[in-house]
């Protein structure tokens, strides 16, 4: 079911401005707009790793003495929020999205043009009103989980801010979303089945599915929040009956799925590099599809081991418990089927390379620290200190972000027709990985000896470590130096990239780098085997 | 082929030594103080050994892939062509799903051994009416203690300090004192946001809520003075939210009850 070219759509897109106005445009062309999901993205990753920085200074000695401490509440709230919802769900989603999935499915868009713009362009409005909010009363300050009745407490401006944008952008994730599983579903081109996608388009499914299913949710409890805050209702404000608890087991009915919102990507995405890179097919390709939908069908029942230490009875710990720690499971399957497809490989030691081991040795020690977390006598000691903190941010950031990192560096030719330094990316990957080690790694001991989290001041026997996880920060805000010089370097004089430096077999480099405005001059080709390696040796001689 | 089996045995042999030294020789917690810190430790020495054996075993694996498998500047075209092999993926299907049964049916008697499957309003006849409920907590109500014996204390929280209401001697004390190897049964609720009382020498923590007390029983098994933290984010001066508890022999606790106890005062 190729897409016959609407003369209509090619009428407007005639009329579009061409060149690099279009990325400031209301542009319908789905390569476009995975390029202005990943450059908004990374504006606000720039941010958000200012706030990090401002957090880290402040932690490099015991008193509050950086900044004031509503400030730094204020900081520690944007900091979450801004990531989160504005840096790595719209760049593992929206961006790699949006430029590869119409590829993989032989499509020349996605299903709802209009929908995927609209969705990106609520994206800087919210982006902007969140940080503006910090100039009118100061920006919310409960923290990115805003528990009530802290946040019915604070100052209310900057709280109905932040809801406001948080819905926001669960609405353009939501349109996504909807936008993903159509296209998937429906706009395969004739002859492609299911189980001849790119492993991208399943992890893209289940994360959809998850988006679609929860992010409601979470847009319905503010929505009641903001009433307790603006209408004195009392949903959840205990002062006029309302319950605390039950709060967080409707947030963290969308924000654990949101976790894997955030790395299920990330594993579709690793999934399409290193088979290029070692020169051999995706291992165990069955059984990553099903551990995807496995983690999809867990990730929707485990949200209450975010809430141990909460009012929860016993028998809810226990089931969580089990819950939770059996998703080890299906995330260990993919974990061992990358090292197999590693294995007996002739692997190009290259940036995108690095990024995506160094995902894998993160995201193990992200993942062992989870399993511990799951199990409630472990989890009642170091719920809600540094511990928790050191281990999400093994999650999301030397696990996503280093995917999105290792993502710039594979498709870079494709988008540009050029090469990124090889040297500087290299050197981005080292910085990077021993910053963030540095950074983290400590503070699971932290956690274990009684720091907890979000505070701007501690027993000043944690001095010494909290210096060494700031020289870790600061290592990383050092890191996005060479990464940037890079990009403006290569994307002005980078080498050549020809359409397929890497040879690689999947779809989206069957056609000119950087791709015509419809995908591909002719038929979209049919891809059966996108991880085919070895097997055209005497076809390619 | 044999030679290349003793190399794996040997390796994995290794890993196995490693972890197991590190697991038992490094120590990354603080001082054992309730007779929940050693229960707790024997958790996390088990978890620190099976995550370091994976942990290590992993990155050796990829490090060795890179090595091994990089592509010489001679060589071209692929790698080998295989796409997967069930067995295999059968292994390392079974025997994680096995690893993390084991540890949920240990780490349930490990929170079993701690009082977490305790009915949680035994005890607390004296200071809660019968109709009212306790939400969550942990109770460590174990038989042969005798109930009257129990130090029965009130935890109010508030932005942002800790009191602690002694019924039994009509007082109200800023720091947290307790008798030594005496159990301990409080319950507590916050006066307005959600505060939790964490002393990580115990290895106990639980949210302080507002609307719904929730209990938290401990018994202290050695003298000394530990901090008391909220955990839960409460507001600018989160961080600063600390109070003390002073672990002492029985004496020492009467004399400093008796000098605090307030006659009862009947209106």
């Amino acid at each position: 079911m190729t897409i016959s070219i609407d003369p209509q759509k090619t009428n407007n897109e005639s009329l579009q401005p061409k060149g690099w106005l279009r990325y400031f445009s209301f542009s319908l062309d789905h390569k476009v707009i995975g390029i202005q999901y990943l450059v908004c993205g990374f504006l606000f990753y720039l941010i958000g790793g200012t706030l990090a920085s401002a957090i880290r200074i402040e932690l490099a000695s015991p008193m509050s003495d950086f900044m004031p401490r509503d400030v730094y509440n204020q900081v520690l709230t944007l900091h979450g929020t801004i990531m989160i919802f504005l840096w790595i769900v719209p760049v593992v989603n929206g961006a790699f999205g949006n430029y590869l999935i119409p590829f993989y499915v032989g499509a020349r868009d996605m299903a709802f043009p209009r929908l995927n713009a609209v969705a990106f362009w609520l994206i800087p409005p919210s982006g902007l009103m969140l940080v503006a909010s910090y100039f009118v009363e100061g920006a919310a300050q409960a923290g990115w989980t805003a528990y009530p009745p802290l946040s019915i407490t604070t100052p209310q401006s900057g709280q109905i801010i932040w809801i406001l944008s948080v819905l926001l952008l669960g609405g353009s994730s939501i349109f996504g979303g909807i936008n993903f599983i159509a296209t998937i579903i429906k706009l395969r081109r004739p002859g492609l089945k299911l189980m001849q996608l790119p492993m991208y388009c399943w992890a893209m499914l289940g994360t959809s599915l998850l988006v679609v299913l929860s992010t409601p949710v979470l847009a319905g409890t503010l929505i009641l929040l903001s009433f307790d805050i603006i209408a004195n209702t009392g949903f959840f404000n205990p002062v006029l009956g309302g319950n605390v608890v039950v709060y967080q087991h409707l947030f963290w009915f969308y924000s654990h799925p949101a976790v894997y919102i955030m790395v299920l990507p990330a594993f579709g995405l690793v999934s399409e590099i290193l088979p290029v890179h070692a020169r051999k097919p995706l291992f165990g390709y069955t059984t990553m599809v099903f551990s995807i939908m496995g983690i999809v069908v867990l990730g929707l029942v485990v949200w209450a081991h975010h809430m141990f230490t909460s009012g929860t009875p016993p028998w809810m710990r226990l089931f969580f418990t089990i819950a939770t720690a059996f998703i080890a499971v299906p995330t260990g399957i993919k974990f061992f089927n990358w090292v197999a497809t590693l294995w007996g490989g002739k692997i190009s030691i290259n940036s995108a390379m690095l990024f995506s081991c160094g995902f894998i040795i993160n995201f193990v020690f992200g993942g062992i620290t989870g399993v511990a977390l799951a199990q409630v006598p472990f989890d009642i000691h170091v719920h809600d200190t540094y511990f928790v903190v050191a281990h999400f941010h093994y999650i999301v950031y030397g696990g996503t972000v280093f995917i999105i990192f290792s993502s710039i560096y594979h498709w870079f030719p494709k988008v540009t027709g050029k090469m990124l330094n090889e040297k500087l990316g290299i050197l981005h990957f080292i910085i990077t990985f021993i910053g963030f080690n540095l950074c983290f790694a400590p503070q699971h001991w932290l956690g274990l000896n009684g720091m907890p989290r979000r505070v701007a001041e501690y027993d000043p026997q944690f001095q010494f470590v909290n210096q060494i996880s700031s020289l870790g920060a600061l290592l990383m805000a050092i890191s996005t130096i060479p990464f940037l010089i890079n990009v403006f370097l290569s994307a002005r004089n980078g080498k050549n990239a020809g359409d397929n430096p890497w040879n690689a077999l999947t779809p989206e480099w069957l056609t000119s780098s950087p791709p015509p405005v419809e995908n591909w001059e002719g038929e979209a080709p049919l891809v059966e085997e996108p991880y085919g390696y070895g097997k055209e040796i005497s076809e390619q001689k | 082929m044999l030679n290349k089996n003793i190399y794996l045995i040997l390796i994995i042999s290794l890993v196995f030594a490693i972890s197991f030294w590190i697991g038992f020789n490094v120590n990354l917690l603080p001082a054992e103080a309730s007779i929940n810190a050693p229960i707790y430790d024997e958790l996390f020495k088990i978890l620190f050994i099976i995550g370091l054996i994976i942990f290590i075993g992993m990155t050796i694996a990829v490090i060795y892939s890179l090595f091994k498998f990089r592509k010489r500047n001679d060589q071209i075209g692929d790698g080998i062509a295989l796409e997967g092999n069930l067995s295999l993926e059968i292994v390392w299907t079974i025997i994680p799903s096995i690893i993390v049964l084991l540890i949920g049916l240990y780490s349930y008697n490990i929170y079993d051994r701690m009082g977490g499957m305790k009915e949680l309003n035994h005890n607390h006849e004296m200071m809660s009416s019968n109709t009212e409920k306790i939400w969550a907590g942990i109770s460590q109500t174990s038989d042969n203690e005798i109930a009257i014996n129990n130090l029965s204390i009130e935890v109010s929280a508030m932005q942002f300090a800790f009191l602690f209401n002694y019924p039994k001697g009509n007082f109200i004390s800023g720091e947290l004192h307790v008798p030594v190897d005496q159990k301990v049964s409080m319950k507590m609720e916050s006066k307005d946001v959600i505060h939790a009382f964490w002393v990580p020498e115990f290895r106990i923590k639980q949210d302080i809520i507002p609307g719904q007390p929730t209990i938290l029983n401990f018994t202290p098994t050695k003298v000394g003075k530990y901090p008391i933290i909220c955990a839960e984010l409460c507001g600018p001066y989160h961080g600063g939210m600390r109070a003390s508890i002073v672990v002492e022999e029985e004496s020492d606790y009467n004399e400093w009850f008796n000098k605090n106890k307030k006659p009862e005062v009947n209106l």
